[in-house]
């Protein structure tokens, strides 16, 4: 996978590469994009992927005026036209979702099929309940609880990281944190968007996630004119790397409907 | 030198520390007792009053949704000082303008409490610490930046008397700032910061802002002093730092015998032994920089919370977070520390924690102020020089 950087709009984008074919955005989660991950692979073996570090993770700058997800959307819609990428598909994680989903009512016309795994950003219940859990808030066990179906499995070791791993990890933290803290983890204006990203969505969701539950993705489905959702099994709230192989196939069977 | 009475108005009547996780941001407020707080506010206002009756000035604080400090809204307390006392100065310890929404607001709080008190008021401002982020739904990410800008909006608000300006900053935005009223001092109350890093401590510096410290003991402490000394300097302040910029908060409790002043310090150390915080509120991410987030992923702990896990009077003297004894070894304890920094001239006294009653509080008070402050000024006077090497003759 090639690895190099853009610079749009003051920051120094990280870019993931690798692949042929129609190009695939691929929007990653909180954790971040690792190109070792068993997902990144399978899809890179049927289409152009292309997978950003978001501003604040990886090895990606965060420039002093960003501090929210809209300017990310922004940033991305950007660096499209730099690739001289006129439409393509778009797969984005929990806050990757976000983002495409911003991406998705500024520029509809970018996307031509779009996939949310476990997103987030929009307020549905009541003020006076959380629709996504404090993960700030929590012990790590309990949030590991929350995240992944099989926490014993997908628990990593800080002893096992690198100085430069461990350094990323905790800069993702800080920098979903500055992303997300307020509103918390939604955009309020989102969901009177919605309605202008008309592709055809898919709304993936592990079965086990704690984080986004099954009737937030399914209200959050609704707020698109064309969209469905599907379950993943036996994964939590990053699919993706609980289930690598069926995560690629519901993407690619969708993308190619 | 000066010396500062300071408590946190802590709510001490707790269950048992197993049966709840944190004793700050989650802690139900059903086990407060309205009435038994009232009787709280009273006495701790008493023993400041106390304090300035022996001379002593004033400091207080805040903090939120804690039984270790219930002051969440500092300036009311200040507003009631101002009114009760007659001649302390009124040290508010601090702000903790990271947190709040409207810094104009904060400098219109210290503009009445400092006309309330004709002058008195010195005004402090805080990051806040780690935990107060969760209780002000305060972003943890660029604290630092947002504490900047307030201040400086602040002080331009206190300084400018000539009708409205604007402030369209990074963070904070206001199309009329005209306080009324504004500060009774001139040009406006002295500034207080409280930092724990070197860096930040040099930025104190280069704005000649009183730098105060607190429980860092005798390394750390010296760090940061000489973080403060050296912005001092090369901002062009002159080659000597007055003790009068500096301060140092430590846990204090004097008596006539080693065992009645030792008996009172343990209990000051409800301070660092009740202070049940776990992770989460303690690090929130973004809080401090992410290379002191990696060594702490490698298992490094901070100083202070290494020795709460211990503490004993013994081991709070050895370290440096507490002076306690007889007059005679309170004083030799402080001339220790203070030597070991390069001097300082504010001791905030952390004199009242947990179950310390009101009459040992005051006999605190009333043995240091009597047999030890006296000594401090003689041997600390406003004019000495912090940072100077042991038996220099000069500046260096």
């Amino acid at each position: 996978m090639s690895r190099k950087t853009i610079a749009v709009a003051g920051a120094g984008l990280e870019l993931f590469e690798a692949g042929q074919g129609a190009p695939l955005l691929w929007l990653h989660g909180g954790e971040g994009f690792d190109p070792r991950h068993e997902f990144a692979g399978l899809l890179a073996a049927r289409r152009r992927l292309l997978a950003p570090s978001h501003p604040g993770f990886g090895k990606s700058s965060l420039p002093d005026w960003l501090d929210g997800i809209a300017d990310i959307a922004y940033l991305y819609l950007e660096l499209l036209d730099r690739l001289d990428i006129r439409q393509t598909d778009v797969v984005g994680c929990s806050i990757g979702g976000w983002i495409a989903a911003e991406m998705a009512t500024k520029a509809p016309e970018r996307i031509r099929r779009l996939v949310m795994v476990g997103p987030v950003g929009v307020k549905l219940g009541p003020a006076d309940k959380l629709d996504i859990p404090d993960i700030f808030a929590m012990p790590q066990d309990a949030l590991d609880r929350l995240l992944f179906h099989d926490p014993a499995r997908m628990k990593t070791d800080p002893e096992s990281m690198s100085d430069d791993e461990l350094a990323i990890r905790v800069r993702n933290l800080e920098t979903l944190a500055l992303l997300t803290w307020e509103p918390w983890m939604h955009n309020p204006k989102l969901k009177h968007r919605l309605q202008r990203a008309a592709m055809p969505a898919l709304f993936l969701r592990g079965e086990s996630d704690g984080i986004v539950s099954a009737e937030y993705l399914q209200g959050y489905a609704r707020l698109l004119p064309d969209a469905r959702t599907a379950t993943i099994a036996a994964a939590g709230h990053a699919p993706q790397l609980e289930q690598p192989g069926a995560v690629a196939e519901a993407v690619t069977r969708f993308l190619q409907e | 030198m000066k010396a500062w009475h300071f408590s946190e108005n802590a709510y001490p009547y707790l269950p048992p520390a197993e049966s709840y996780p944190s004793i700050r941001v989650t802690l139900p407020n059903r086990i407060y007792d309205p009435e038994k707080g009232a009787a709280l506010y009273d006495r701790f206002i008493d023993e400041w009053l106390i304090a300035e009756e022996a001379g002593v000035e004033i400091m207080l604080n805040e903090h939120h949704q804690t039984a270790t400090c219930v002051d969440p809204a500092a300036p009311l307390v200040l507003a009631a000082l101002a009114r009760l006392t007659r001649t302390a100065r009124l040290l508010i310890l601090g702000n903790p303008i990271a947190n709040r929404r409207q810094p104009v607001r904060v400098a219109e709080e210290m503009a009445l409490a400092d006309v309330l008190s004709r002058g008195r008021v010195e005004a402090g401002f805080v990051r806040g610490v780690p935990y107060e982020i969760a209780a002000a739904n305060a972003n943890p990410v660029r604290s630092n930046e947002r504490f900047a800008e307030a201040l400086d909006l602040i002080i331009k608000a206190w300084t400018t008397h000539d009708g409205p300006f604007s402030h369209e900053g990074r963070f904070f935005h206001h199309r009329m700032v005209n306080i009324w009223p504004r500060p009774h001092q001139q040009p406006h109350p002295p500034v207080w910061i409280s930092t724990t890093s070197p860096g930040g401590a040099a930025q104190a510096g280069a704005r000649g802002f009183i730098q105060a410290t607190f429980l860092t003991g005798f390394d750390a402490t010296r760090q940061i002093y000489d973080g403060y000394r050296r912005g001092w300097r090369e901002a062009g302040r002159g080659d000597e730092v007055p003790i009068h910029r500096l301060a140092y908060a430590a846990l204090v409790y004097t008596a006539k015998s080693e065992r009645e002043a030792f008996a009172g310090a343990d209990k000051l150390l409800w301070y660092v032994r009740a202070n049940k915080v776990p992770p989460y509120f303690r690090n929130p991410p973004g809080y401090v920089p992410v290379a002191a987030n990696v060594k702490m992923l490698r298992g490094a702990e901070h100083p202070l919370s290494a020795f709460a896990k211990g503490a004993t009077v013994e081991s709070a003297i050895a370290g440096g977070f507490m002076f306690a004894g007889t007059p005679d070894q309170v004083l030799a304890q402080i001339t220790k520390h203070y030597d070991h920094v390069g001097g300082w001239g504010h001791l905030l006294i952390m004199g009242q924690a947990g179950f310390l009653e009101h009459d040992e509080t005051v006999a605190g008070i009333r043995t240091f102020a009597r047999e030890v402050y006296p000594r401090l000024k003689e041997l600390y006077p406003d004019s000495a020089i912090s940072g100077l090497r042991q038996g220099a003759a000069g500046p260096r």
